[in-house]
């Protein structure tokens, strides 16, 4: 945000407490020091998350490229209205007249907060056509994901998932962009590769140590990140289950109409004859998020859980 | 204001109003679809208001938006064209009634869902403020709005930031078919108070009262005074929608507001007492009509939106994989596949 507040004075970043909260950047410490290096483009908002993303929106229409940040996924549905009627259809419904390039970021994710305050919901914005739904998982991809966010024309939905906050992973110093809507192959299972595991957000960690483990055990699989819900990239995905002939797709959220049931239903509708077993789905259980730490556990989706449905598959004869 | 400036403000409530009923008979017709929110008895409002604003002033309404689109320039084909949901309308057909737009004319579009235009208003005025364009920014709203979310974050934000708009609402005694007294615990001129807002109470029948009260505000807000609100105090002759019996309203009651029509109580007032001739207003009335028969012949000739530009602007930029009707998928040939898999 930094770097293309620099390059773009039309970039403003509004938001809950980013300015006087404990001298720290927001509920979640992300934007520290933002506010006294762009005094007047970052500013505190009311506890209104309709008005902070509404007049987001009016401000992107009016010529800026509003950063506006929600404290958390769960309040993005008191501005629910203005997200997706507001936000995503004006491009469409006033036919090209209007554009909303902003960027709504927000944290996801669970954290012993219960059931207000820990969902995933990136289904329900991947949804709605006009939006664009990004998902990153590592450092890397964060931050060249944010840039290009901000630069699109486009009302981006950026998800970041708080239990990667304190992730760690090389970043290069010099300027660099992810495009949006690209997906990553991040482990290579190779040749023999018998189990493609498609993800996003918090669950390609998750993937990458049920990969692990997996290989261990002599269960080669290649793990791919979206990185964005819409647009979709399957393509990697779809590459690697003609080759491994087997998926998971791994989700944080709960999992009926989940996102992972479209991605599976999409998969096999262009590899069904390529597929040795039916897709499966690993995702939350349906349950209003307990606080309790053990019940908690219990509801989201794990590498263990990730390893179990794999070593199910493989083992099973279709 | 010389004469011509006056007939021109009598000329565009005349053109609307005509609009509107020609709309109604369309409607009838089966030739609108859908829900049509139509403008009459209204008409002083968006004629006095957008005569005070200048042009790039920034103008945000809600649904019953044909009156403002009318009176901000936008030709009566294109509005009805519109209607018709055809080609040659303000958004080719994508719109309709409820969502009438032309941004080349600052005029940022009729909103349909109550209320939530407000802070799209408060954050084009933010971007007026932060690019020191100077400009202005009028929303308008009905009487039911006041009661939402949104219109509390809106106000709130705007005086605290100190932004230049105006929130005018267009106060017909109705949120839908419940009376002002049914859906507000206060008289409208309280509401602004919880903000420290400036507030002015306007007669929504009288044009030159709408016009002289928004410069009065738009000046304000031009000189850093921020925000103001104005209630304006009006009526609609017709149903909430065309898809309204209105059978709830008393017909006294919409027999006493006609007595103070905005058009004839203009005529009257401003320009047969100022020397204008009655045959000069039957002159504008002529043309009035024909302006609108063509506006409708207009919208009835034009055709349909083509079929492939279903997925246009969805996004500002082309997405490859979000352009195949019925899947996220990039081959077109999804679902004629050939039965092995292949692509």
């Amino acid at each position: 945000m930094r770097e293309e507040m620099q390059r773009d004075p039309n970039v403003v970043l509004w938001g809950e407490d980013i300015v006087n909260y404990n001298g720290t950047g927001g509920a979640y410490a992300v934007t520290t020091g933002l506010a006294k290096e762009f005094p007047g483009r970052v500013r505190d908002t009311p506890i209104a998350e309709e008005a902070i993303v509404g007049v987001g929106i009016g401000a992107a229409m009016g010529g800026l490229r509003p950063i506006c940040e929600l404290m958390t996924v769960n309040f993005a549905m008191v501005a629910w209205d203005q997200i997706v009627n507001h936000a995503a259809k004006p491009q469409h419904m006033f036919n090209g007249q209007i554009k909303v390039p902003m960027v709504i970021r927000m944290p996801n994710g669970f954290g012993r907060t219960a059931a207000t305050h820990s969902q995933n919901i990136d289904g329900w914005f991947a949804h709605v056509p006009g939006l664009k739904v990004v998902v990153p998982a590592t450092p890397y991809d964060a931050k060249g994901l944010l840039k290009t966010a901000i630069r699109d024309d486009d009302p981006v939905i950026f998800l970041e998932n708080i239990r990667l906050y304190s992730s760690k992973g090389e970043v290069p110093d010099q300027e660099y962009l992810v495009p949006i809507g690209v997906s990553d192959l991040k482990h290579d299972g190779g040749p023999s590769a018998t189990l493609t595991i498609v993800t996003w957000g918090r669950m390609l960690i998750e993937s990458l140590k049920a990969a692990k483990t997996l290989s261990a055990d002599g269960i080669n699989v290649d793990v791919i990140d979206l990185r964005s819900l819409r647009p979709l990239d399957l393509s990697l995905a779809i590459d690697s289950v003609k080759k491994t002939n087997r998926a998971i797709v791994v989700e944080e959220g709960m999992r009926a109409a989940g996102f992972a049931a479209e991605i599976a239903a999409q998969l096999q509708e262009v590899a069904f004859n390529y597929l040795d077993a039916p897709i499966a789905r690993v995702a939350g259980l349906e349950v209003p998020m307990p606080y309790a730490k053990n019940l908690e556990r219990a509801t989201l989706p794990f590498a263990e859980d990730v390893v179990a449905a794999a070593k199910a598959m493989m083992a099973k004869q279709y | 204001m010389d004469k011509e400036s006056l007939l021109s403000l009598y000329r565009q409530m005349l053109l609307i109003r005509t609009f509107e009923d020609k709309s109604a008979e369309m409607y009838a017709g089966a030739k609108i679809a859908g829900f049509l929110h139509l403008y009459n008895g209204q008409e002083a409002v968006a004629v006095g208001s957008v005569s005070a604003l200048n042009p790039d002033d920034e103008i945000v309404v809600n649904y019953r938006d044909h009156g403002w689109a009318i009176a901000r320039g936008v030709s009566p084909r294109a509005v009805m064209a519109e209607l018709f949901g055809r080609k040659d309308g303000t958004t080719g057909g994508r719109g309709g009634s409820m969502h009438l737009v032309d941004v080349e004319k600052h005029f940022w579009g009729g909103y349909a869902i109550v209320g939530g235009h407000l802070p799209l208003a408060s954050g084009l005025a933010a971007a007026a403020q932060h690019l020191q364009t100077g400009r202005v920014t009028l929303c308008s709203m009905g009487d039911g709005s006041t009661n939402i979310g949104t219109f509390h974050a809106a106000l709130n934000w705007a005086k605290l930031w100190n932004l230049p708009i105006i929130f005018m609402v267009e106060n017909n005694g109705f949120a839908m078919g419940t009376p002002y007294e049914d859906h507000s615990p206060v008289p409208m001129m309280t509401k602004p108070k919880g903000y420290d807002m400036y507030a002015e109470q306007v007669d929504g029948q009288d044009v030159m009262a709408v016009r002289d009260a928004v410069c009065r505000v738009a000046d304000r807000a031009r000189a850093g005074e921020g925000p103001s609100f104005l209630d304006v105090v009006t009526y609609r002759y017709r149903a909430h929608s065309m898809a309204d019996n209105d059978q709830g309203r008393n017909r006294t009651e919409i027999a006493e507001w006609k007595k103070r029509d905005p058009i004839n109580l203009f005529a009257e007032s401003a320009l047969l007492n100022k020397g204008v001739k009655a045959q000069d207003l039957a002159e504008i009335e002529k043309q009035v009509i024909a302006e609108v028969e063509d506006a409708a012949e207009f919208a009835d000739a034009s055709p349909e939106p083509a079929r492939e530009t279903l997925y246009d602007h969805i996004y500002a930029q082309p997405v490859a994989n979000m352009q195949v009707e019925g899947s996220l998928i990039k081959p077109a040939t999804l679902y004629s596949s050939n039965g092995n898999g292949t692509l």
